[in-house]
């Protein structure tokens, strides 16, 4: 497997500007995921690094070998469409095969390539199935396996579980990732879902309105999101605007210490786990839903005078409920509006 | 921008050249063999005498006769092309989806009517038309007219659209009908919209069939009917007055110009089908559907079965009792003069030039078709509706200038075998393309896209993704081509040296002389010829319907 | 070394073989004068037909071959011989007839052979004192009738023109269309050599009034309306076809027949005479010469009436078939070949006009 730089590449489609001097690197044998909203220029992204969109500006390189140049079909970059596109034509045998006929593997080495890959997959034995005959699990499974038959430098998975049902993409996610580990592959992920991005990726590229707004490891991400806009994208809700002033960051729900070099408006996220019920805190509140997420429940607490907060749920607590709450000092993340 | 196709893959000069390199073989076909003789002859009629002489062309467009010629030849054609689509829909819904016994010898026997010389089946028709009749009072009519042109053109939307209908996604009416749409509303919604294009394309080409019809309207509107064509057929060649031919010729061009913009403008959009393969789309008629497909059976019988069948029954209808006598004689009346051709040898000519025409006719269309998906815009509409443009221009006008153009060599090919074929591919290659090109476009980009990621060159999407899925439609263009070619009389006749007769011209040397064998002749070889056209579809539609795929 | 060498001598072996064989081209061009190996296009309409063993005499004879190239019918033959002029599709075109003649000699087609065989051809049917034209064969267009459907209707067959006017044939005839057909054409000039130029139209008002039917050609008329043809499916029992008509009827007959099922109406006929002649750029002139004469000969003569159904110019043998049904009119109508080239557009308006508004 190899590395994979993209530098400063830029893309216009007539006068929107889809992305603008991204730049991204791709360590040998890591996944990167790349988040990003619809329309945030993700996928063309991913086009570009394929080969299949030309850009406009910047460049491609695997293992340091400028490919911005190279047709597709000589970059050695295998992708996983979306709606997997599988060849309707061929059967499963054959579609996982395209790549090694392409490639001039002969007729007889192909099928043990085929047979290993799809073993890898967990289909064994469905060389003889029409496509149209596979569910949808089946189908993107097979869509990978074409991908990696011919043993590709880099592999890009578009939008890789999109629809797909909630369980059967938990448990292809964590398939994926134990694919991925075992052949040491370098991977591109596009999607949309933080989620499926953190359980993917090593790291977590962040894309919005075509700028790469940050780039760290999953955790990071979800911690200490760049702006509102990522705290937004990864699910957040807690972020409101603020003030920093004398070493201090003033918003609606009160005022906290905060390292920031100058001082001015930023955005402040506030970590629901920080946030608790206190006979002391300052800010009073009625709890108006209650939601699960990953697991934990979760309370939002509206008060008069400030943004409501999302806080970890009590087990006593009842919609309806009056509470007092304080936040945390560890738990306040400013970030740049 | 998730549908993003294949815009600028290569950069954009690249894509230009080899689009310009795919357009190169029609271009130089069509104007080999089209274009330059059809310019010559009009512009020998415009500058006869020496110098050009445009007040002739208001002279002839403002004439009465003119007017009340070109009034018919009008309205006749949108009759002709609505009731044509209306009559056999129902049939293109039974090819496309009806899983019923005989379906296929269904499929084939449409295409029959198509090949027959119009002699032959307006004679048959005539016989429908009897006197003592219900449907008398249609001898000599428009309404024969358009009642054969019916019977002629059902194939053209039945086979067509119903190749369509078969690449059309069941799913997405069921869907229509979860959503509450009533059968017919989710045919008209969801069905219909999607056949747009194909529906589109096949009456586009009835129109211009019907535009410029001859023999039908020669044979069976009775002399107080003319289209343009038939006036330009008659000033040429029985005036040799190129001049009204020339204004004439440059009326009905301009009329199908004008008719062929409008076909644009509608707004046909293609490649709204999604191509399918390998699954069935096919099932069972089941209530409503039954009686559907009970009348629609019923009345192709009574349209198109009655002419042919009495056809074939007076083939074997002797003095003396059914019999093989007359194909008998096709053997023996006329054995030691030059005229003579064992039918066995007018079968081969037939099927050769059928195999010659057909092959040229899916190359170049073929590649005009991929010319014009890769073209896009105006570009686009004008190079489509120029290769549209044989099918409305004159027979005579292109066989006439083709003698006076292509004279001088090294293209002196009066007398060059590959005359035919190329002739009968003119034809054809509008038919080639509108099948095509629907099915191209609608060759979902990301397989090819899917293609080029697992290695694959241009050249190999194009021959493993794109060539694969188009087996189909493509097979369905080859069998009309060669159907063509097989019925083609004008060209073959003009052009055909008498040593390689084919079958229709067998048929119309037999039908020149009187006698019970003549006659008997003519109709054990149009036996034989639609015997021959309905073997060739069912081997065409077998192929077709295999699963494609699968090394 | 031994390699060097064959580098070179498989080029050169090459280029002798070339050489040579250019020298061979040169060596049959020199003596490509004689007859030996010479063919000439005869070109001609789709209904031409002779046995295979005439033609095959004549290159006996004269070592000259000959290549058939049938160009539509006679009306398309004779346009496409005006259109190609200056590079004619071949050396002699047969079947011009006399409608057409006088728009082909007008363009100078042809060049002028006085075949000596024309002592035996009738002066009536040389209609050009040039001899750019020679005539080799008479058909003529007459009203045939259908005996059985006569009789069973109670009717005598007509015996003039005038007599279609009676109330009784009406709903009988059927015609072909003159603007379309050459048939129908013929029988227009029938009508206007009987009753004038100025005196046909009043004939087929009378006509028109009496119930008549227009085909488009002969064989929708012939085999679509007419109803005395072995394999016709019509009702009318008079019909515009050719004198040879009967004949055919009895020759290709299902099984054979004791009379003819038809008759022909003798004073009726219209004379059509198709020519053969030289087209002007030529390069065979003297063998073109050759064929012309062959044309008139017995052989040829004699194979006319069974191959292409009219009648020959010289005095052969007819066959028996043609002796006891077929009609040689007497006195045939016949319209001067350059009143028919002034009036055929203007009659067939006129005409039009009157039978078909």
């Amino acid at each position: 497997m190899s590395s994979l730089s993209v530098r400063s590449v830029s893309k216009s489609f007539g006068s929107s500007v889809v992305l603008s001097g991204v730049s991204l690197d791709v360590a040998d044998g890591s996944t990167v995921s790349l988040l990003g909203p619809s329309g945030s220029g993700k996928s063309t992204l991913l086009r570009i690094i394929a080969g299949l969109e030309t850009l406009d500006d910047g460049s491609v390189l695997v293992d340091g070998r400028d490919m911005t140049s190279s047709p597709t079909h000589q970059r050695g970059v295998g992708v996983v469409f979306q709606d997997q596109a599988l060849f309707p034509h061929l059967d499963v045998g054959d579609n996982v095969a395209f790549g090694l006929r392409m490639g001039g593997v002969s007729r007889a080495d192909r099928s043990p390539r085929v047979a290993e890959v799809l073993s890898v997959v967990g289909l064994a034995g469905y060389e003889g199935r029409d496509p149209s005959t596979l569910s949808g699990g089946e189908a993107q499974r097979v869509a990978l396996a074409r991908a990696l038959a011919p043993s590709p430098r880099v592999v890009l998975l578009d939008e890789p579980l999109a629809g797909l049902d909630q369980l059967l993409r938990e448990r292809l996610l964590l398939e994926l990732r134990s694919i991925f580990d075992s052949l040491g592959v370098t991977v591109v992920a596009v999607t949309h879902d933080p989620t499926e991005a953190g359980a993917l990726g090593q790291q977590v590229a962040v894309l919005l309105d075509g700028h790469l707004a940050q780039i760290d490891d999953p955790g990071a991400v979800l911690s200490h999101p760049a702006s509102a806009a990522v705290a937004g994208l990864v699910g957040h809700r807690n972020v409101a605007d603020g003030v920093v002033r004398d070493g201090g960051v003033e918003c609606l729900w009160g005022r906290f210490p905060a390292a920031w070099s100058e001082d001015g408006p930023v955005s402040v996220l506030v970590r629901p786990d920080g946030v608790g019920s206190s006979l002391d805190g300052t800010l009073e509140g009625i709890i108006t839903g209650r939601i699960f997420r990953g697991g934990s429940a979760f309370a939002v607490v509206e008060g008069d005078a400030w943004p409501p907060l999302d806080v970890r749920a009590e087990p006593a607590w009842k919609v309806g409920d009056r509470v007092r709450l304080a936040v945390a000092p560890s738990s306040v993340h400013v970030m740049a509006r | 921008m998730d549908r993003g196709v294949d815009r600028h893959r290569a950069p954009l000069t690249r894509r230009r050249v080899v689009t310009a390199g795919i357009f190169a073989i029609p271009t130089a076909f069509l104007a080999v063999f089209f274009l330059v003789p059809a310019t010559t002859l009009v512009l020998t009629g415009l500058r006869d005498g020496g110098s050009w002489d445009l007040g002739e062309v208001g002279r002839v467009l403002g004439s009465s006769s003119t007017r009340r010629v070109a009034w018919f030849t009008l309205w006749q054609a949108a009759v002709s092309t609505v009731l044509t689509v209306v009559v056999a829909l129902p049939a293109a819904w039974i090819i496309g989806r009806v899983q019923m016994r005989g379906r296929a010898l269904f499929a084939a026997v449409l295409v029959v009517p198509f090949v027959l010389p119009t002699v032959v089946v307006g004679t048959a028709f005539l016989a429908v038309l009897d006197r003592g009749g219900p449907l008398a009072g249609l001898r000599q009519s428009a309404a024969a007219v358009i009642l054969a042109h019916v019977f002629f053109n059902y194939a053209v939307i039945a086979r067509t659209v119903g190749a369509a209908w078969a690449a059309v996604d069941p799913s997405t009416e069921e869907a229509a009908r979860t959503l509450g749409a009533s059968r017919w509303t989710a045919f008209l919604t969801v069905v219909l919209p999607q056949l747009r294009s194909a529906l589109a394309g096949a009456a586009s080409i009835v129109f211009l069939f019907t535009f410029t019809s001859f023999g039908v309207v020669k044979i069976l509107g009775g002399p107080r009917i003319a289209t343009i064509e038939v006036e330009i057929h008659r000033v040429t060649t029985e005036l040799l007055d190129l001049r009204v031919a020339a204004v004439l010729s440059l009326l009905q061009l301009a009329a199908v110009i004008a008719a062929l913009a409008l076909y644009r403008r509608a707004g046909v959009r293609h490649g709204s089908g999604r191509l399918r393969s390998g699954q069935s789309t096919l099932h069972r008629p089941v209530g409503v559907e039954r009686i559907v497909v009970a009348m629609t059976v019923l009345s192709a019988g009574a349209l198109l079965g009655a002419p042919i069948a009495s056809l074939v029954w007076r083939s074997f209808d002797n003095a003396s009792g059914p019999g093989l006598a007359y194909y008998r004689a096709l053997d023996s009346v006329g054995r030691g003069s030059i005229a003579f051709v064992p039918p066995t040898e007018a079968i081969r000519n037939s099927l050769g030039f059928g195999f010659a025409a057909a092959t040229t006719a899916l190359v170049v269309g073929g590649l005009a078709a991929i010319g014009l998906h890769r073209l896009g815009g105006r570009a686009r509409g004008l190079a489509d509706s120029s290769l549209m443009l044989p099918l409305g221009t004159s027979a005579v006008t292109v066989g006439l200038g083709f003698l006076i153009a292509l004279d001088d060599p090294p293209l002196d090919l009066r007398t060059s075998p590959i005359l035919i074929p190329a002739a009968q591919a003119i034809i054809a290659v509008p038919f080639v393309v509108r099948t095509m090109l629907p099915a191209i476009d609608s060759v979902p980009s990301r397989l090819r896209d899917a293609a080029s990621t697992l290695g694959a060159s241009p050249w190999r999407v194009w021959t493993n993704v794109d060539l694969r899925l188009l087996r189909r439609p493509a097979l369905v263009a080859y069998g009309f081509a060669f159907a063509i070619s097989l019925g083609e009389f004008g060209a073959t006749v003009f052009i055909a040296r008498a040593d390689a007769p084919t079958v229709p011209v067998a048929i119309f040397r037999a039908l020149g002389q009187p006698g019970a064998l003549n006659i008997g002749q003519a109709m054990a070889l149009s036996t034989i010829l639609l015997t021959m056209t309905t073997v060739v579809m069912l081997v065409v539609d077998r192929v077709g319907d295999a699963r494609v795929g699968g090394f | 070394m031994n390699r060097s060498i064959r580098a070179f001598a498989v080029p050169l072996a090459g280029l002798l073989v070339i050489a040579a064989c250019g020298d061979d081209d040169a060596a049959t061009g020199d003596d490509g004068s004689s007859n030996e190996d010479v063919t000439i296009t005869l070109v001609t309409h789709d209904s031409f037909n002779v046995s295979e063993s005439v033609f095959e005499a004549f290159t006996a004879d004269t070592g000259v071959n000959v290549e058939v190239r049938p160009a539509g019918d006679a009306g398309a033959v004779v346009n496409q011989a005006i259109l190609t002029k200056d590079d004619p599709q071949g050396d002699v075109l047969f079947g011009i007839d006399n409608t057409f003649l006088s728009r082909a000699l007008d363009e100078d087609l042809f060049l002028a052979h006085e075949s000596p065989a024309l002592d035996r051809v009738d002066d009536e049917v040389e209609l050009d004192d040039e001899h750019r034209v020679t005539p080799i064969d008479t058909g003529d267009v007459c009203l045939n009738y259908d005996k059985a459907g006569l009789a069973a209707a109670g009717l005598e067959p007509p015996s003039t023109l005038d007599e279609l006017l009676d109330p009784t044939y009406a709903g009988t005839l059927v015609i072909e269309n003159p603007a379309t057909s050459s048939p129908g054409l013929a029988f227009l000039l029938a009508t206007v050599a009987e009753y004038g130029e100025d005196g046909w139209q009043g004939y087929w008002e009378s006509l028109a009034a009496n119930d008549i039917e227009v085909a488009a050609g002969w064989e929708e008329a012939y085999y679509g309306s007419f109803s005395g043809s072995g394999g016709s499916t019509g009702d009318r029992p008079v019909v515009v076809s050719y004198a040879s008509s009967p004949p055919a009827e009895v020759i290709f007959a299902e099984e054979p027949l004791a009379d003819a099922p038809t008759g022909v109406v003798a004073d009726s006929c219209y004379r059509q005479i198709e020519f053969a002649g030289i087209l002007s750029g030529t390069e065979h002139e003297t063998e073109a010469q050759q064929l012309i004469d062959f044309m008139l000969s017995d052989t040829f003569q004699s194979d006319i009436p069974l191959n292409m159904f009219v009648y020959p110019v010289t005095d052969v043998d007819l066959p028996d078939e043609f002796v006891q049904y077929g009609v040689e009119a007497d006195d045939p109508y016949l319209v001067d070949a350059d009143t028919v080239a002034r009036n055929r557009d203007e009659w067939i308006e006129e005409w039009t006009d009157i039978v078909l508004r």
